[in-house]
């Protein structure tokens, strides 16, 4: 039998190798996107425990913009997908709140709610920040080689009060970035936008709705998706990249391999290494509690949390090689999004950094009581910002840094991946490329968006003569 | 393909790519992302959508050709010449 030769491979069956693929398969490309697991969604996946579904990821897709606006990234993505936004059954959200020792701040879908609740807490910064929102609408975060730029630094030539930046890039960070203490200033001003500008939703059925549109749409195009397919090797000669080996020892050939595992990750599998600044890969620690009354029920309303326990705020890993930081975080009451019916009981979640090499060193026992220890301490430590779950609680889990890494692939159970970005989905070696998180786009949109554009540059507006 | 039929196509083809516009008063000689909403990302989808309902290959610098409906009409004519209209794929 001869070896299946493909279009273009795709790795991994996240939101950006979902995207990718029906981009491929929309135009009548021989495509077969390829995942390791059972399951699609990568950090984005869902699993059921005790009769309920749970989500790993999805606290809330960003970037619901108004239906009327479509110049926006989602409505972009939606039309190069051609995908009707109402089968997404979004839900919005209550509104969110980004709460630090001294003040707080409340924002909603659209940004009044945002410009005002800024007036009454920072009086003084009003025209300040006023010129900051002109900046971040005025800025174009695609154009070609730009500069690496802090967003501290930015913030502060801006003279913005520091408490107010810390507050915004409390939330910038934690919805996109990769690096320890700031953020990239195009992706602050990507992330200010997808959360201030435009704001959260939630499909109805969480993040298996999405999914399954997705894989709906890229079958029905008769794209290939293969499950349980982990690829083992990346076979490369001196032209570049051209087949792929699977675990189980299948080859598949291919000129054109568009990778969302990472790009550390990619290089291994072609028998590379990547040269890289040594800095630490965030990830997180996350508890779900299951209560029995929805959190409005004990007078917690708000949608999304984003909290610091102390004024200047520091993104970044447990300080002293810790398991978890409890400095900072964020919450999400999934039962605060607009639903149909009244639900009948609560899911409330709180993520905060976690050190992902503490939590690897663990042996099983351990493991297993450091999560339920954890769970305990980040409940306690944000009592005062929102209600404690705990004794309302009828189902507990948890996610770490392990779980990430065994579910995904990626280095150190990176959540926004590497630090260092490609943006131009360039690997080094020819035919390969990167897609999502490490080609620089985060969070469900971003990244599928990043699955879209690389999909159209390197596979289609490329090789379509 | 006559003029008429050109421009048809290439209608139907921002319509599958942007159902929600309104196609009926284009002025064939404005520019069309003057017109409706239509970003870079969705010229490249029209040119796709003419690779795969006609086989017509335009290579990359020549997208501007499509900028106007004349435009369209102008350089595609000659690679629809003997190619039928094919609407609502
Ligand atoms: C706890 C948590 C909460 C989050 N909340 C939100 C949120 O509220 N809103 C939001 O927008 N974003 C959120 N995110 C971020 C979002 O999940 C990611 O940015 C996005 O899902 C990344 O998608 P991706 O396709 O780039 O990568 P991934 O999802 O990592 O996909 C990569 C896929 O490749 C597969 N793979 C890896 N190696 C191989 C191999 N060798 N062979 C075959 N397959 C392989 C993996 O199994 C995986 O399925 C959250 C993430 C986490 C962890």
């Amino acid at each position: 039998m001869s070896t299946p030769r493909y279009d273009a491979i795709v790795l991994g069956a996240g939101f950006s190798g979902l995207a990718a693929g029906i981009r491929l398969a929309q135009f009548d490309r021989k495509v077969v996107v390829l995942e390791r697991h059972a399951l699609v969604g990568g950090l984005n996946s869902y699993y059921k425990r005790a009769g309920r579904r749970f989500d790993t990821g999805l606290h809330a897709l960003t970037n619901v913009a108004l239906r009327s606006e479509k110049a926006t990234p989602l409505a972009r993505l939606l039309r190069q997908l051609r995908i009707d936004r109402d089968v997404l059954e979004l839900r919005e959200q209550s509104f969110s709140e980004i709460v630090f020792p001294s003040a707080r701040l409340e924002f909603g879908n659209g940004f009044t709610r945002l410009s005002e609740s800024v007036e009454r807490a920072f009086p003084a910064e009003r025209d300040r920040f006023a010129r900051l929102v002109a900046d971040v609408r005025a800025f174009d975060p695609f154009a070609p080689d730009l500069a690496d730029r802090s967003s501290r630094v930015e913030l502060r030539e801006r003279g913005l009060d520091p408490i107010l930046a810390d507050m915004l890039l409390c939330a910038a960070c934690w919805y996109g970035s990769a690096e320890v203490d700031d953020v990239d200033w195009r992706d602050f001003v990507v992330l200010f936008r997808s959360i201030f500008l435009e704001g959260f939703a939630r499909p109805a059925g969480g993040v298996k709705t999405l999914l399954d549109v997705l894989v709906k749409r890229y079958r029905e195009l008769g794209g290939e998706l293969r499950t349980k397919s982990g690829v083992q090797r990346i076979l490369r000669d001196e032209r570049g990249a051209r087949a792929v080996v699977l675990d189980d020892g299948t080859v598949l050939e291919s000129d054109c391999i568009l990778s969302s595992a990472g790009l550390a990750e990619t290089l291994a599998l072609a028998g590379g290494t990547l040269d890289e600044r040594a800095a630490p890969r965030l990830s997180f620690f996350e508890t779900s509690w299951i209560t029995r009354e929805p959190q409005r029920a004990v007078g917690h309303e708000a949608t999304i949390t984003f909290f610091s326990r102390a004024d200047r705020f520091r993104y970044g890993p447990p300080r002293s090689g810790e398991l978890v930081s409890l400095e900072n975080g964020v919450v999400c009451c999934t039962d605060n999004y607009a639903s149909d019916a009244p639900p009948d009981e609560g899911l409330l979640r709180i993520t905060v950094p976690a050190n992902p090499r503490a939590w690897f060193q663990l042996d099983e026992d351990a493991y297993v009581a450091a999560k339920a220890r954890c769970s305990d301490t980040i409940a306690a430590a944000a009592a005062a910002i929102v209600p404690d779950p705990r004794p309302r609680a009828v189902f507990t889990d948890a996610f770490t840094p392990r779980t990430i890494r065994k579910y995904t692939g990626h280095v150190d159970g990176a959540v926004y991946g590497s630090p260092a970005k490609r943006r131009d989905g360039r690997t080094g070696i020819e035919n390969l490329f990167v897609i999502g998180t490490d080609q620089g786009l985060v969070g469900i949109v971003g990244t599928m968006l990043s699955g879209v554009l690389m999909a159209n540059q390197h596979a289609l507006a490329a090789r379509s003569a | 393909m006559t003029r008429e039929e050109i421009i048809e196509a290439i209608k139907d083809i921002i319509h599958t790519i942007a159902p929600d516009e309104d196609l009926s008063n284009l002025n064939t000689s404005e520019r069309l992302r003057d017109q409706i909403e239509l970003d870079s990302m969705d010229f490249l989808d029209i040119v796709m959508e003419l690779r795969k309902r006609y086989g017509v290959q335009i290579p990359e610098e020549e997208y501007k050709e499509l900028a106007t409906l004349d435009g369209c009409v102008a350089y595609l004519g000659p690679k629809l010449a003997g190619k039928s209209l094919k609407v609502g794929v």
